[in-house]
C-alpha cells in the first residue's frame, strides 16, 4: 500500500528464547492523520506491539517481521538511524507519567533534552520552543512551571508534560500506550481531546492503545482488536461497533454497560484470557466462545480481508454477524 | 421500621490530620488536614442499590469505610435502623459488622495469601458463629457454588486464582455471614472488561436472590448507571446531586454531574464531541475553596457561588442537587453549559 505512513508486517515478538509469544503475526497500517485504536484486555499483546515498533522490548525479547516507516524497516535500522526516527519522527507516551518522567530533573531539562537531540535550535530558541510546547498542551504559567519537578504536577498535568516532550520534535506519528488509564474521567476527556486537537494542528497519525471501548468510540477512526497476541478483527470504528464479526469483539462490546439496559444481565464472556505460555490449540478464543465449532478447536483461523479496510479471523463470522451487535 | 431509611447518614465529616511543623504550630496556624468528607447526608433504603460516583479524592471510599465503621466520623452521625453506629459496643457492634459487610477494591491485598480459601471462609463463619462447626464444610461448598466457583477452590490459596475469581472469593467471604447490606468499594475496577461483566452479573443476581441492600462505590459512570437504583454524585467530600438513576442521567441538575456525564466516553461512535467537558482540575482537599466547592471549575459560577456554599435542595421527586442555579438542567428552561 502506498498511502501508509507506518506499515507493520507479520510482527512477532517472543520472550525467553521463543517460549512465550506475546505478539503473533500482527500486521496493520497507519495512514497519515488517522487515529488507530489497538484494543484488548491485559495480556493481549497491545503494549508489546507498540514497544516492538519502537524497538523498546527488553533484551530477552526477539522481534521478527517488518516495521516499515515511510518504506524503511525500523527493525533493521542502524543505531544512529533509529535514534533519528525514535523520539524524532515517531514519539511515544506511556500510561504512567510518574514513572516515565525523571523525578530528579526539572521539566524544562526533560523537554529540552528532546529538542537538543532532534532539532538544531540554539539555546534561546529551545527555551522559547519549550514554553510554546507547554502552551500547546495547555499547561498555564509555562515559564514558572518549566522550572518545577514532576512531583509538583498533578496526574493530568504530568501526562501533558509527557505529551509536550513527545511533541517537541514535531513527530509524524504518536504512539500512545494507555495515556489516560490512570486519569480521572474529566481529565481523561481533556487529554483525549488534546491529542485529537494536536493531531489536527500538527497533521500527525496516532496509534492509541487502550482497553476502554468508550475511548475508542470517542477518539479513533479505525480499530484493531487483539486477543492472545493476535489481531482478531479490524475495521473502521463505526463498522466494528455496528457489526462485530468476531465473537470476542461482540463479547467485549456486550461486556460494557450502556444506556437503556439498566439492571439487566450483561453479555459477558465466561472464563479468563489464557496465559501466553499455554495457549489453546486452534483459535485461542475457542474455550470462551459461544460460537465455537469443531474446526475452531484444531485450526487457527487466519485474518482474512472481508471488505476494504475490514478483516476478521473467525470461522463462524457469519453466525456472529447474524447474532448482531449487542449495542 | 419503615422503608424510609435502613441507613441514614446525617451530615458526616471526616478529616485526616497531616503532620504540622513546630514553626507552623508556634505561629498558631490551624492544623493542616485532608478534608475527606464535608457534611454528607443521604439515606440508604432497604433492598436498593445506591451508586456512589465521583472522581478520585472525592471521598467516596472514605464514605464507604465510614458506613461500615472502619473510620469513625468527626462530625455528624450514621444511623443504622435508627441507632447511632458510633455508640455500638461489644456484641452489638459485632452484630452490626455482621449485618453490614464490605468488599474491597483490590482482590490481591484483601485476602490473606497464607490462608486457603477454606480457612478464609471458615474464619468468617466461626467468628460470627454462623453455624455449628460440623456444618462448616457444607456451608463453604454452598458459598462457593453461590459465587460460581468450583468446589475444589476451597483447598487452594488466593494466588492460584485470577483477579475475577479472587473478587468472587471476597464476595463469598462477605456473604458467609449472611449480611443485609453490602458495601462494595470499586468492586470491579481492577478487572478486565470481560471479567467485570461476569462479576457485575453475579452481583445483580445475588442481590435479587438474597434481597441485599448494596452500596456500590465506583468511578465508572457506565457501571454505576447499569447497576444502581439511585445514584449519589460526590465532589470534594460532598454529595452534589442525588436522585433516581434514570432522572439523574437523563437530566442532570448540577453542572458537575453534567460535566461528568459529558466527559465519560460513550459507546456510540456517532455521538462524538470535541468540546472539553470540564476545564481545570480538582482543587486540593487540604485547602477547600470558599463557597461552592465546584465554583473553581464551573462554567456558570456567579458571585454568590464564590461565597455561599449551596446545600442539597429538592429538584423533583427524590431528586436533590446542591447548586444555587435551581433551574440548571430543568426540562422547561434548557440551560446550555
Amino acid at each position: 500500500m502506498t498511502d501508509a505512513m507506518l506499515e507493520v508486517r507479520n510482527l512477532t515478538t517472543t520472550f525467553g528464547h521463543g517460549r512465550l509469544t506475546a505478539v503473533n503475526d500482527v500486521s496493520f497500517t497507519v495512514r497519515p492523520g488517522e487515529v488507530l485504536g489497538l484494543v484488548g484486555e491485559s495480556g493481549s499483546g497491545k503494549s508489546v506491539t507498540l514497544r516492538s515498533i519502537m524497538r523498546l522490548t527488553p533484551e530477552s525479547g526477539a522481534v521478527a517481521g517488518q516495521v516499515l516507516w515511510r518504506g524503511r524497516d525500523v527493525l533493521k535500522m542502524t543505531a544512529s538511524d533509529l535514534r533519528r526516527v525514535r523520539g524524532g519522527q515517531i514519539s511515544m507516551i506511556f500510561q504512567e507519567p510518574m514513572t516515565a518522567l525523571n523525578p530528579v530533573l526539572p521539566v524544562f531539562v526533560q523537554i529540552e533534552e528532546n529538542l537538543r537531540a532532534h532539532t538544531d535550535l540554539d539555546r534561546g530558541a529551545r527555551a522559547a520552543r519549550a514554553r510554546e510546547l507547554m502552551d500547546l498542551v495547555g499547561i498555564p504559567d509555562a515559564a514558572r512551571r518549566l522550572r518545577e519537578y514532576p512531583h509538583q504536577f498533578s496526574g493530568g498535568m504530568r501526562q501533558r508534560v509527557m505529551i509536550a516532550i513527545g511533541l517537541a520534535s514535531n513527530p509524524k506519528l504518536l504512539l500512545a500506550d494507555e495515556p489516560t488509564t490512570a486519569l480521572d474521567v474529566t481529565i481523561q476527556d481533556q487529554i483525549l481531546k488534546l491529542i485529537l486537537d494536536l493531531r489536527d494542528q500538527l497533521a500527525m497519525s496516532v496509534v492509541l492503545v487502550t482497553h476502554d471501548l468508550g475511548v475508542v468510540a470517542a477518539t479513533c477512526d479505525r480499530m484493531a482488536v487483539m486477543y492472545a497476541g493476535r489481531i482478531v478483527e479490524t475495521g473502521t470504528v463505526a463498522q466494528v461497533f455496528a457489526q462485530p464479526n468476531h465473537a470476542y469483539t461482540r463479547g467485549l462490546l456486550g461486556s460494557v454497560p450502556h444506556a437503556g439496559t439498566e439492571r439487566s444481565m450483561l453479555l459477558s464472556i465466561e472464563g479468563t484470557p489464557p496465559p501466553l505460555g499455554a495457549l489453546p490449540a486452534g483459535c485461542a478464543f475457542h474455550p470462551r466462545c459461544d460460537f465455537a465449532t469443531a474446526p475452531c478447536r484444531t485450526t487457527l483461523p487466519v485474518l482474512e480481508d472481508i471488505a476494504p479496510d475490514r478483516s476478521v479471523a473467525c470461522f463462524n463470522r457469519a453466525a456472529v454477524l447474524a447474532a448482531g451487535s449487542p449495542i | 421500621m419503615t422503608d424510609a431509611g435502613m441507613i441514614t447518614v446525617e451530615g458526616i465529616g471526616k478529616r485526616f490530620a497531616l503532620p504540622q511543623g513546630v514553626m507552623s504550630r508556634l505561629a498558631g496556624h490551624p492544623a493542616p488536614a485532608v478534608h475527606a468528607l464535608n457534611g454528607v447526608s443521604l439515606q440508604i433504603r432497604r433492598g436498593e442499590t445506591l451508586g456512589i460516583v465521583g472522581e478520585s479524592g472525592c471521598g467516596k471510599s472514605t464514605l464507604a469505610r465510614c458506613l461500615v465503621r472502619l473510620h469513625d466520623c468527626d462530625d455528624g452521625r450514621i444511623l443504622f435502623e435508627g441507632q447511632d453506629i458510633a455508640g455500638l459496643e461489644g456484641p452489638a457492634r459485632r452484630a452490626f459488622n455482621r449485618r453490614v459487610q464490605m468488599i474491597f477494591q483490590d482482590p490481591f491485598s484483601s485476602l490473606n495469601p497464607r490462608m486457603k480459601v477454606r480457612a478464609i471462609l471458615g474464619e468468617a463463619l466461626s467468628v460470627h458463629r454462623m453455624c455449628p462447626a460440623a456444618d462448616i464444610p457444607d456451608r463453604i461448598a454452598a458459598l462457593l457454588a453461590l459465587v460460581r466457583l468450583n468446589p475444589d477452590a476451597a483447598d487452594r490459596y488466593p494466588h492460584e486464582f485470577s483477579g475475577g475469581q479472587r473478587q468472587r472469593i471476597g464476595i463469598a467471604r462477605a456473604l458467609a455471614v449472611e449480611p443485609e447490606v453490602l458495601v462494595a468499594d470499586e468492586l470491579v475496577s481492577a478487572l478486565d472488561v470481560s471479567v467485570q461483566a461476569q462479576v457485575v452479573n453475579l452481583l445483580l443476581d445475588l442481590q435479587q436472590r438474597l434481597n441485599l441492600t448494596v452500596v456500590f462505590v465506583a468511578h465508572d459512570l457506565r457501571l454505576v448507571r447499569h447497576i444502581s437504583h439511585r445514584v449519589a454524585v460526590m465532589y470534594l467530600g460532598k454529595v452534589v446531586e442525588i436522585g433516581a438513576t434514570e432522572d439523574l442521567f437523563a437530566a442532570p441538575r448540577h453542572p458537575y454531574t453534567r460535566a461528568l456525564l459529558d466527559a465519560a466516553p460513550e459507546l456510540d461512535p456517532e455521538r462524538r464531541s470535541r468540546q472539553v467537558a470540564a476545564r481545570g482540575e480538582l482543587p486540593s482537599p487540604i485547602n477547600l475553596p470558599q463557597g461552592c466547592l465546584f465554583h473553581t471549575r464551573c462554567p456558570l459560577a456567579l458571585d454568590r457561588c464564590r461565597t455561599e456554599r449551596p446545600e442539597l435542595t429538592d429538584r423533583g421527586p427524590q431528586h436533590q442537587a446542591a447548586c444555587h442555579l435551581a433551574d440548571f438542567g430543568a426540562p422547561s428552561t434548557e440551560t446550555t453549559a
